[in-house]
């Protein structure tokens, strides 16, 4: 257990805490747009898997991971109007509809993959940037300030997005569209169109979130997110809708998964063990719901589609 | 508007879900143009090897019984106002436990092992339901979360249990370590309906219990209760109903279809074992998933379940042979298989929208016209009743 | 009641679609047919690509239905090809085997072949194949010791079972004998590419510089150590294009070794009954270096002690 306590294996789960927690903060960051609005995406993991192609082969053909990013917010953008489409014109059942989003994007993201590039092949990674200054404190340094330049801005995300939603006229809409869309129409908010928006929003930034993953592990392969989409929802209702929260939740879940696995890496885990503890984020994440539900209470439209005068 | 047009807009309603369908298959074939594929052939081949022989009817009766079960399942926590995504866990925890039991007890032959296990699943699924349920009606914990998670736990714990304590001994003997059981007990086979063949009692087991779900919805007060807390919390508290204890146990219910499922996936497999590849997947082929589209499709009415489910089960063993016909990759399989759920999904609101009550209310003698049971108090507290996301058969 | 009808009207539509759409196979006679039935991608520089790359190395262009990790699907896969006449169904997967024992007794006139396993179950038409994956791993752990400087050497597992074990077991026994510290940490699922890249990290952090892995997840576990300059060695597929600057060498699997005994086999009308493993002895799995690394011809003659070792019995991987 000591060899726990070192400052190599700290700084490694922290540092690995805090990559591993990215593409869940991007992808729950989204979703909180669309959530405040009233608007359940299920389909996250299936627009980060289709972005996270798009990113991978835009890198693989061009060089540049910053068009992959592009590509990726592209990509993110499309799904994110058809998810509207669905969820805000069409009504559909938003517990459902996301699970079809998802199996296409499995499905087609690999599609694409065997037979544009075929087997996995490495990609050039978003640069690294070490703050000047900060990057040399002992154990801090290392932790918070020698990553790649996107997780920066990730985490910048966060003070917009909270900006957004508590300080602009949009977030207002946002709000009261999702605790009562029948006031906020009355007073002629278009429901619709901020729903459309939110939820667009939420798929671009599902898609941000696969093409820095993809890049950022320099790689793609079929169903490469192994289901963190659906971690990103829980994440929002972890976060109690809010985007500090969201990031608290984000990290918890990351370092917990790169504290099991640095303790595998010590055999303070043996391998026998590797399964039951390969639980622990879930159990853990179910646990602080129950916490978090107890104290907060969700958008009261959530899931509701809205149909004026109904 | 007259009967003839209320009947009129109910066939075209049924005939929505078909429409969608025909529409993401028309999206297949273009892809399957883009891949240079035969398309002719391909789709014949879907058809056929659905429904065009005797074995392909039955292989995609076979497909269609977790459908079944899990949908029915769905529609139960539905008709609550819960959304039950943990079809999945549901379906290992069944399938883990049924396992248990028949590697645990003395062989007692089919009449005492078969029920025996079924049962077990039915226990294990139920397990797995009511977690949620306990934790949504006492601690307000969304419920499509902690089945996600619930999903994540019980995969892990399957891996853990076919690799060590449930693994075959000859596994380990040969040092080949396949996480799999042994054979299990041939008495727990689920029998053949016809002798031979691939044909088990499943789909028969799967239609059973999709008429009792229907029973309890629609003829017992617990039903009742289930559709009144789904209708209308408030209502319903006001009305005396235990809405907590009716929200634990619509899961439960959900829940322990969804683990019937998995025993009988176990007991009527090929192979007669359980056996992981790691993931959730491998064990219940998305049936967890694709049960909640069947559950659509069959307008979350658990009857029209039954056809639904048969439908959609052919589709996804005529896409196993689509591949195979025309060598496309199997993941354009699971894609079309998205586009399915999508089309149907977002086509639900025409279907809804053509099954709304027109303004003159004609009663007809409807077997399944939900408003038969409702209170007068539910009902008249029931704000948005054209727009409620079950869209029943009102 | 009439719902009922239109429901059957909806069948009664199907199954003339379908009935009009049966029975136009055309029948390929010239040639020897393979298929096969495989758990991961056939392009996943790992499992499944070693088959196909295998029966393509043969001349033969086979069937491939990839990606059915669902055990009953691929029941479905392997029934539909013996169905459809092809000579050999190759049942790429352990978890496969349950199943088979079902399918193979209703084609006796169809050829089987099933990996990665050692049991045929005493059908005459069931051939089984397994890789003596420890073999390899045991002679890169043993070129793992010779390379290391810090002396820890680590092992990107995915779940603890059947072919995967049996190469990480080889690799940290080969390792340890070389008297290097080795450890292994398994994910918990094949295909967590995250997880496998933050295990690497994690490897990275303790003074480890040479690593090695198994499954399709490596890619990320890889990336890894090459941003981090960590030696690699790859298994089941040659790994060097992946990362050419570290990648000291990859076990291969050759699988057309045996797969060419056991198309002789079936063509002379023995459909089975024999069980069949690679291992370095009979070629089928091979160390395939990586021709711009840089490694002594010490090292080498240390890997190549250790494969005669094992070929003569004299070194035990276990």
């Amino acid at each position: 257990m000591s060899e726990l306590f070192t400052q190599a294996a700290i700084v490694a789960v922290v540092a690995g805490g805090i990559r591993l927690a990215v593409p869940l903060l991007v992808a729950s960051l989204g979703e909180t747009f669309g959530q405040r609005s009233g608007v359940l995406n299920l389909g996250v993991d299936g627009i980060m898997l289709l972005g996270a192609f798009g990113g991978y082969y835009a890198v693989l053909q061009s060089g540049s991971p910053w068009l992959g990013l592009l590509v990726g917010i592209g990509i993110g953008f499309i799904m994110g109007l058809v998810s509207a489409l669905m969820a805000v014109t069409l009504k559909a059942e938003q517990g459902i509809s996301g699970i079809g989003v998802y199996l296409f994007g499995l499905g087609f993201s690999d599609l694409l993959f065997q037979k544009w590039v075929g087997t996995p092949r490495p990609i050039p990674k978003f640069p690294k940037l070490d703050i000047p200054g900060l990057s040399d404190i002992p154990w801090l340094g290392e932790m918070f300030f020698q990553h790649s330049v996107v997780i920066y801005l990730a985490f910048a995300a966060i003070p917009l997005s909270m900006w957004i939603i508590n300080k602009t006229t949009f977030g207002m809409n946002i709000r009261a569209v999702g605790e009562n869309p029948e006031a906020a129409d009355s007073l002629g908010v278009s429901v619709s169109r901020v729903r459309w928006s939110t939820v667009t929003i939420g798929g671009t930034l599902a898609g941000i979130a696969g093409a820095i993953l993809a890049i950022d592990l320099g790689i793609f392969q079929q169903n490469i997110t192994n289901a963190q989409g659906f971690i990103a929802i829980a994440l929002v209702y972890f976060g109690a809708w809010r985007p500090l929260g969201i990031m608290l939740g984000a990290l918890l879940y990351g370092l917990v998964n790169a504290l099991v696995l640095q303790m595998k890496v010590l055999e303070i885990i043996p391998p026998d063990w590797s399964d039951i503890a390969a639980m622990t984020p879930a159990i853990i994440t179910i646990l602080a719901l129950v916490v978090v539900a107890t104290r907060f209470s969700p958008p009261s439209a959530l899931t509701k589609p809205f149909t004026r005068g109904a | 508007m007259t009967i003839e047009d209320v009947r009129r807009r109910r066939l075209l309603a049924y005939s929505v879900p078909i429409l969608a369908v025909l529409g993401a298959l028309a999206i297949g074939a273009i892809m399957l143009i883009a891949l240079d594929a035969d398309v002719v052939k391909g789709f014949s081949r879907l058809f056929s090897g659905a429904f065009g022989s005797t074995d392909a009817l039955i292989e995609t009766a076979l497909k269609a019984t977790p459908l079944l079960f899990v949908g029915v399942g769905i529609t139960i926590a539905f008709r609550a106002n819960v959304i039950n995504i943990g079809g999945e866990g549901q379906m290992v925890a069944g399938g883990l436990l049924s396992t248990i039991v028949a590697l645990n007890s003395p062989d007692m032959g089919p009449f005492i092992m078969i029920p025996l296990v079924l049962l077990a699943g039915l226990a294990g699924g139920a397990i797995w339901g009511a977690i949620p349920g306990a934790l949504k009606a006492y601690y307000g914990v969304n419920e499509i979360l902690s089945t996600i998670m619930l999903n994540v736990v019980a995969v892990q714990l399957m891996n853990y249990l076919l690799r060590g304590p449930l693994i075959d001994p000859l596994e380990i003997e040969r040092g080949t370590r396949i996480p799999q059981t042994e054979r299990l007990v041939e008495s727990a086979d689920l029998p053949l309906l016809f002798g031979s063949g691939r044909l088990h009692i499943g789909p028969l087991i799967a239609v059973l219990a999709a008429i009792v779900a229907y029973i309890i919805l629609w003829r017992t007060p617990l039903g009742y209760r289930v559709r009144a807390v789904g209708q209308n919390v408030d209502a319903s508290r006001y009305a005396g109903i235990p809405v907590k204890r009716t929200i634990v146990l619509a899961l439960t219910m959900s829940g322990a279809l969804c683990g019937l499922a998995g025993a009988v996936l176990v007991f009527g497999s090929e192979g007669h074992r359980m056996v992981t590849d790691g993931s959730t997947a491998g064990f219940t082929g998305s049936a967890g998933f694709n049960g909640i589209v069947a559950a659509l499709f069959g307008g979350l009415h658990p009857l029209w379940t039954i056809p639904a489910s048969f439908l959609f089960g052919g589709l996804l063993v005529g896409g196993l042979a689509l591949q195979r016909a025309v060598q496309v990759p199997s993941a354009l399989i699971l894609a079309l298989n998205g586009l399915v759920v999508i089309f149907v999904v977002s086509a639900d609101r025409f279907r809804r929208r053509l099954l709304e009550r027109p303004p003159v209310v004609i009663e007809e003698n409807d077997d399944n016209n939900r408003n038969e049971v409702a209170t007068a108090a539910v009902a008249a507290a029931e704000p948005t009743s054209g727009d409620h996301p079950e869209g029943g058969d009102s | 009641m009439r719902k009922t009808f239109i429901w059957v009207a909806l069948f009664a539509a199907f199954a003339l679609i379908a009935a009009a759409c049966g029975g136009d196979d055309e029948v390929d006679v010239s040639d020897f047919r393979v298929a096969i039935v495989a758990p991961s991608a056939s392009n996943d520089l790992a499992f499944t690509q070693s088959i196909v790359d295998a029966v393509d190395a043969l001349g033969i262009d086979p069937a491939v239905t990839d990606g059915t990790f669902v055990v009953e699907d691929a029941a479905a896969a392997i029934r539909g090809y013996a169905e459809e006449g092809y000579d050999l169904v190759i049942a790429h997967g352990s978890q496969y085997g349950g199943s088979l024992v079902e399918i193979a007794p209703d084609f006796p006139e169809v050829s089987f072949a099933w990996g990665t396993a050692a049991d045929t179950f005493g059908l005459d038409n069931v051939y089984s194949y397994e890789a003596a994956s420890d073999e390899g791993g045991y002679v890169m752990g043993v070129m793992a010791a010779e390379l290391t400087e810090t002396g820890n050497i680590g092992v990107v597992g995915p779940i603890e079972v059947g072919d995967a074990k049996l190469y990480v077991d080889g690799f940290l026994n080969g390792a340890r004998s070389g008297g290097a510290n080795a450890t292994a940490a398994y994910t918990g699922s094949f295909s967590d590419v995250a997880a496998a890249s933050e295990t690497a990290q994690a490897f990275a952090s303790q003074d480890v510089d040479v690593l090695s892995g198994t499954a399709q997840m490596v890619v990320g576990a890889v990336g890894v150590a090459n941003d981090v300059g960590i030696l690699w060695f790859g298994t089941q597929a040659n790994q060097t294009e992946l990362a050419p600057d570290i990648v000291v060498a990859s076990q291969v699997y050759h699988w057309e070794v045996i797969l060419e005994d056991i198309i002789q086999n079936v063509q002379d009308g023995q459909l089975g009954g024999e069980v069949y493993v690679i291992t370095l002895e009979n070629e089928g799995l091979v160390i395939e270096y990586n021709e711009d690394f840089d490694l002594s011809d010490d090292i080498k003659d240390k890997a190549e002690e250790a494969i005669e070792g094992i070929k003569d019995g004299s070194i035990s991987t276990g």
